[in-house]
């Protein structure tokens, strides 16, 4: 595969595709909450952005509807969900920082060389141009794994959900043209109904142990907590 | 040909040692318009030069060889490395040397003799100085040079006229490789040369200053050495991000037209550069020192990442 043999638009949505891959490790990198939910709706943008350029190049209109329904739901509805959620728990000023930074970022490195070395067998049926991205989205559903993983606030978890979701509808929209428009819908309900009931969820979880640290949901009682 | 091409590697060299201190006065009159103020002529620091060579050279009684030494050395290899950059043509005799590896040699070999000098008369400031250089650049030097592998990756090549002129055969294409790269190597250029989120170049407050607390003791012509060789490594770096990553106008022939052409690229590029670094440099604050391995970290994280997109969305052609 040579980017020399493409389009001008087709090698914007590769940049696009490298773009969200950068949004997925800022996202690893980023401690504070507002500022993560800013990067999360940055890449729901670009990825609406790669989803119209594809639109525009392969000539299938219905994926102009589905990049319009990602940048309504991904880059503008459910970040302003979070940020109202997190304002109304006052965590605006909260960072949740990593434990060993370098080494999740190193982690985060070598998951994207893995989701590499995992697609590149599929050369083989002659995908080349889609193989590519296929991997970029392996490595941003494998990143918001990572997220999710070593994050301990429950708002930044919810944040690497949504981004693995991102992943997912990269590949689907980088490989199939997008799914067909009753599944895409679907979808898109499904993670707007997954924001609404994490809301819900952060709500209980802070009343009954007045924090966000899913950590502290292991221990059986708060008086557990004072002793270590 | 070949005297005509060795007129042109000098005159070359000649526009870097006239040119970075006006690409320095650029960047402080844009600041300055930006803060509401007048500003220094553009000339200042020509003034200043002219000033700090006429005055006596004073050195502290305890200095060694290496003290006096220091302001030749770092300013002489700087130099050296301006002139491994293509700055107005390509295909120069110099180009030879042109590597990506050499550059990066030159510039370690002045910050070596530019600590030792911070480190030799022994005062506390110099040595903390030196210390804090040394730890921006043990981390700035691995993210430049994969930022700039992955150039070579593309091109096959480590010398920078062979990558610019790669750039400039293929056309137009958007490489993430590229843009990656392109974001590492600017982090890289404002923590090396000292620029504000890194370091204050016109600071003297004790707690916060790299650069300056290494030139405390320099006073004279050694001084206006050491801050010429800066304003060099300034214009060094922008000359390199912007030949590098847009090549377009530089002169591939030596006609006096293509030459000039090449001139009124670069210098429009380089006051368009100024002018960015002038804004960020207003917008943002200086960061504590312990933030700048953060920063650091960042840029190799991008230089990576470049590195990946290359092998991976390119197919490593």
């Amino acid at each position: 595969m040579n980017l020399t043999h493409l389009t001008l638009l087709e090698q914007a949505v590769f940049v696009l595709a490298a773009l969200v891959l950068f949004l997925s490790f800022s996202l690893l990198a980023q401690a504070r909450l507002l500022a993560g939910i800013h990067i999360f709706a940055w890449q729901g943008g670009v990825l609406a952005l790669a989803t119209g350029l594809i639109a525009a190049t392969s000539d299938e209109p219905h994926l102009f509807i589905s990049a319009a329904l990602t940048f309504g739901l991904k880059a503008l509805t459910i970040p302003w969900m979070l940020h109202r959620l997190v304002r109304r728990l006052e965590l605006e000023r909260h960072a949740d920082p990593l434990q060993h930074p370098a080494l999740v970022m190193m982690a985060g490195a070598a998951l994207v060389i893995f989701s590499y070395w995992v697609v590149a067998p599929i050369e083989q049926l002659e995908l080349a141009g889609i193989r590519n991205i296929l991997s970029i989205s392996l490595a941003v559903v494998l990143l918001g794994l990572l997220i999710m993983v070593t994050r301990r606030q429950a708002v930044t978890q919810v944040i690497g959900f949504m981004s693995m979701e991102n992943g997912l509808f990269l590949a689907a929209v980088a490989a199939t043209q997008g799914m067909p428009l009753v599944v895409e819908l679907g979808i898109a309900f499904d993670v707007l109904v997954a924001a609404v009931l994490f809301g819900v969820f952060f709500l209980h979880i802070s009343e009954s142990i007045d924090s966000l640290n899913v950590d502290r949901l292991n221990r059986l009682s708060t008086r557990e907590d004072d002793g270590v | 040909m070949n005297t005509a091409a060795w007129w042109l590697v000098l005159l070359q060299a000649l526009l870097f040692l006239l040119g970075a201190p006006l690409l320095v006065a650029w960047v402080r009159r844009v600041k300055a318009r930006l803060q509401n103020r007048r500003g220094a002529s553009l000339w200042q620091p020509y003034r200043d030069f002219y000033k700090l060579f006429a005055k006596e050279t004073l050195v502290a009684h305890t200095a060694s060889p290496v003290f006096r030494a220091a302001p030749y050395i770092v300013f002489g290899s700087t130099l050296l490395a301006c002139m491994v950059v293509p700055l107005l043509a390509l295909g120069l005799p110099s180009a030879a040397v042109a590597d990506v590896i050499v550059l990066v040699g030159f510039l370690a070999l002045g910050r070596f003799f530019l600590t030792l000098a911070g480190m030799d008369i022994g005062t506390a400031f110099g040595g903390m100085g030196a210390s804090r250089e040394m730890l921006v650049s043990a981390l700035a030097e691995p993210a430049m040079l994969m930022a700039v592998f992955t150039l070579a990756m593309t091109a096959h090549s480590t010398n920078l006229a062979s990558i610019a002129e790669h750039q400039l055969s293929t056309g137009l294409i958007l490489r993430p490789s590229y843009l990656f790269a392109l974001m590492g190597l600017v982090l890289v250029a404002i923590a090396e040369t000292g620029r504000i989120p890194v370091d204050n170049p016109t600071t003297h407050l004790e707690l916060t200053m790299i650069h300056e607390a290494m030139l405390l003791e320099y006073s004279g012509r050694h001084l206006a050495l050491m801050e010429w060789a800066a304003q060099l490594k300034l214009m060094l770096y922008g000359v390199l991000i912007v030949n590098v990553f847009l090549p377009w106008g530089i002169a591939t022939e030596f006609t006096p037209l293509a030459l000039a052409v090449g001139l009124l690229a670069v210098v429009g590029k380089l006051i368009f550069l100024g002018l960015l670094l002038g804004v960020a440099e207003t917008g943002l604050a200086k960061m504590r020192l312990f933030r700048a391995p953060q920063f650091l970290n960042l840029a190799l994280l991008l230089a990576l990442l470049g590195l990946l997109s290359h092998v991976i969305l390119e197919g490593g052609a």
